[in-house]
């Protein structure tokens, strides 16, 4: 049955203090609406079960990209449309604009925030993948101030992460690399737009002489969390790209991942999907190395 | 602010509108309900069909997933606001002519995306239309009339839309 907004109390605040400080006072009790595209469409459902809302739109703290010498730094509030047409991002990040603009419809994208799409902590959400690849460090903000923790360390279940109820999170601080990278992308979903991801794979890379020297490698849906694959890494990692390596590296990977069977696929589909995916990025260096 | 009522100003195609409502009540149903702006449809309601799309302060969104109490200040452009002085927008031209619209359910979210789109694209390509479009369903039309609506609203404005 359809939500009724009158059963929810919905509030705006004067400014982010006064937001943080109401999250302190009444843990637990507030849940915040950035862009909506989770929240509302609960709400639709009549699954929205929190009672109290407090907006998070254009909070001002939270809606800028920001460039500095060391790092890019995306406030939680900034959305897939401001993502995938800065040009910070297109230059050094491409991953990330690209999978901002595979991320529902171009209304989805100048709504939905980056924010919301990481504290929502589905296992298919698009932007994961590609922060992870970019080392991201995500930072969090409460009435007492700020923490920094690395990304991969943020999601620790099915819907779970480090996030108190008390805290928000204010932005997404990316390392800038200058060397060039071989990078890797692939979304397997059921049609090209708007599809919940079946399987994803992100890739980035450094090789000398065919002997990778740098690799990062995360994934969407086969876990239940966004996953970075540390062991498959290791297994790559100062080795020449050669059958044997290829071999420890599948094993490695399929020794990681734990996908499931769901409505829109099945483990059995996502391993050999994966292991594919991993295939084509491994490929893909291989040919882009210089001998 | 009470949950219950909360007075809301913004401008709705060109025009300054006050209505009093609860805070979560979307903004599709304000513009319905409360405003009589009836052209704007619900589909899906659930943000994947477009047919409630609407223009908030320059972005296309659905109106379905939007709060009204986070549409304080904005300025709103609705497909009724496509008509001025009673004079089809190209692409209502458009759509008549190349029968891009059937049981018309689709329609004003299809004209406002593609009024969106050629905002900042005037000239799309085919592809870029697919994607300007894609969050737009219909169930009629099979789409292709659709795109060519749009590639001839493009043209008649003077050029071409080149295929890739
Ligand atoms: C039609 C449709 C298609 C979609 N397609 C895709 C897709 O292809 N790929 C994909 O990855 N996603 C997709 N999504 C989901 C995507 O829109 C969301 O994950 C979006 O990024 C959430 O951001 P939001 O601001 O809209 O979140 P909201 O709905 O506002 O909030 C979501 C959650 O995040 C919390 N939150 C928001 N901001 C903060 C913050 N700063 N600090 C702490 N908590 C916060 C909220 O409290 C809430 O729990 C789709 C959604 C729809 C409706
Ligand atoms: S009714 Fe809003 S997207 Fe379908
Ligand atoms: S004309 Fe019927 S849904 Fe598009």
């Amino acid at each position: 049955m359809r939500g009724n907004p009158e059963s929810h109390h919905f509030i705006d605040a004067a400014n982010l203090d006064e937001i943080l400080a109401l999250l302190a006072k009444e843990p637990g009790e507030w849940t915040a609406i950035a862009g909506g595209t989770e929240i509302m469409v609960a709400h639709a459902a009549g699954r929205l079960s929190a009672k109290k809302l407090i907006n998070l739109w254009g909070v001002p703290e939270l809606s800028n990209i920001v460039v500095t010498e060391t790092h890019l730094s995306i406030g939680g509030g900034v959305t897939f449309n401001q993502i995938r047409h800065d040009a910070t991002i297109i230059a050094e990040f491409p991953l990330l604009a690209q999978a901002a603009s595979w991320i529902g419809s171009i209304a989805n994208q100048s709504r939905a925030t980056i924010a919301g799409n990481i504290v929502n902590g589905s296992p298919a959400a698009d932007a994961p993948p590609a922060l992870l690849v970019y080392d991201a460090e995500i930072e969090l903000i409460s009435h007492k101030g700020t923490r920094r923790l690395a990304y991969s360390d943020f999601h620790t279940g099915y819907k779970q992460s480090l996030l108190l109820s008390s805290e928000l999170v204010l932005a997404i601080h990316l390392p800038r690399h200058h060397e060039q990278q071989i990078k890797y992308l692939r979304k397997v979903g059921t049609r090209r737009a708007m599809a919940i991801t079946k399987v994803a794979l992100a890739g980035t890379a450094s090789s000398v002489h065919h002997a990778i020297t740098r690799i990062r490698i995360a994934a969407a849906s086969v876990a239940d969390r966004p996953l970075r694959l540390i062991a498959t890494e290791a297994a790559l990692l100062n080795e020449p790209l050669n059958e044997s390596t290829l071999s420890r590296a599948r094993k490695a990977l399929w020794s990681e991942v734990r996908p499931i069977d769901d409505l829109r696929s099945t483990a059995e589909y996502r391993k050999q999907v994966i292991a594919n995916l991993l295939d084509e990025f491994l490929t893909q260096i291989a040919r882009s190395s210089p001998s | 602010m009470s949950s219950r009522q909360f007075a809301i100003q913004f401008t709705v195609n060109g025009q300054s509108a006050r209505v009093e409502a609860p805070p979560l009540k979307r903004l599709l149903d304000v513009l319905r309900e409360d405003l009589g702006l009836t052209g704007t449809k619900e589909g899906c309601g659930e943000g994947e069909c477009g047919s409630c799309s609407v223009r908030m302060n320059g972005a296309l969104v659905n109106s379905c997933l939007v709060p009204i109490l986070q549409v304080e200040g904005s300025v709103v452009e609705t497909v009724e606001g496509l008509t001025v002085d009673g004079e089809l927008h190209p692409l209502q031209q458009a759509f008549i002519e190349c029968g891009g619209a059937q049981c018309g359910i689709c329609t004003p979210g299809m004209l406002v995306a593609a009024s969106h789109l050629l905002s900042h694209t005037p000239y799309p390509t085919v592809d870029e239309i697919r994607e300007g479009l894609a969050g737009n369903l219909c169930r009629c039309t099979g789409f292709i009339k659709i795109f060519e609506s749009v590639i001839s609203a493009a043209a008649k404005k003077g050029s071409q839309a080149h295929a890739r």
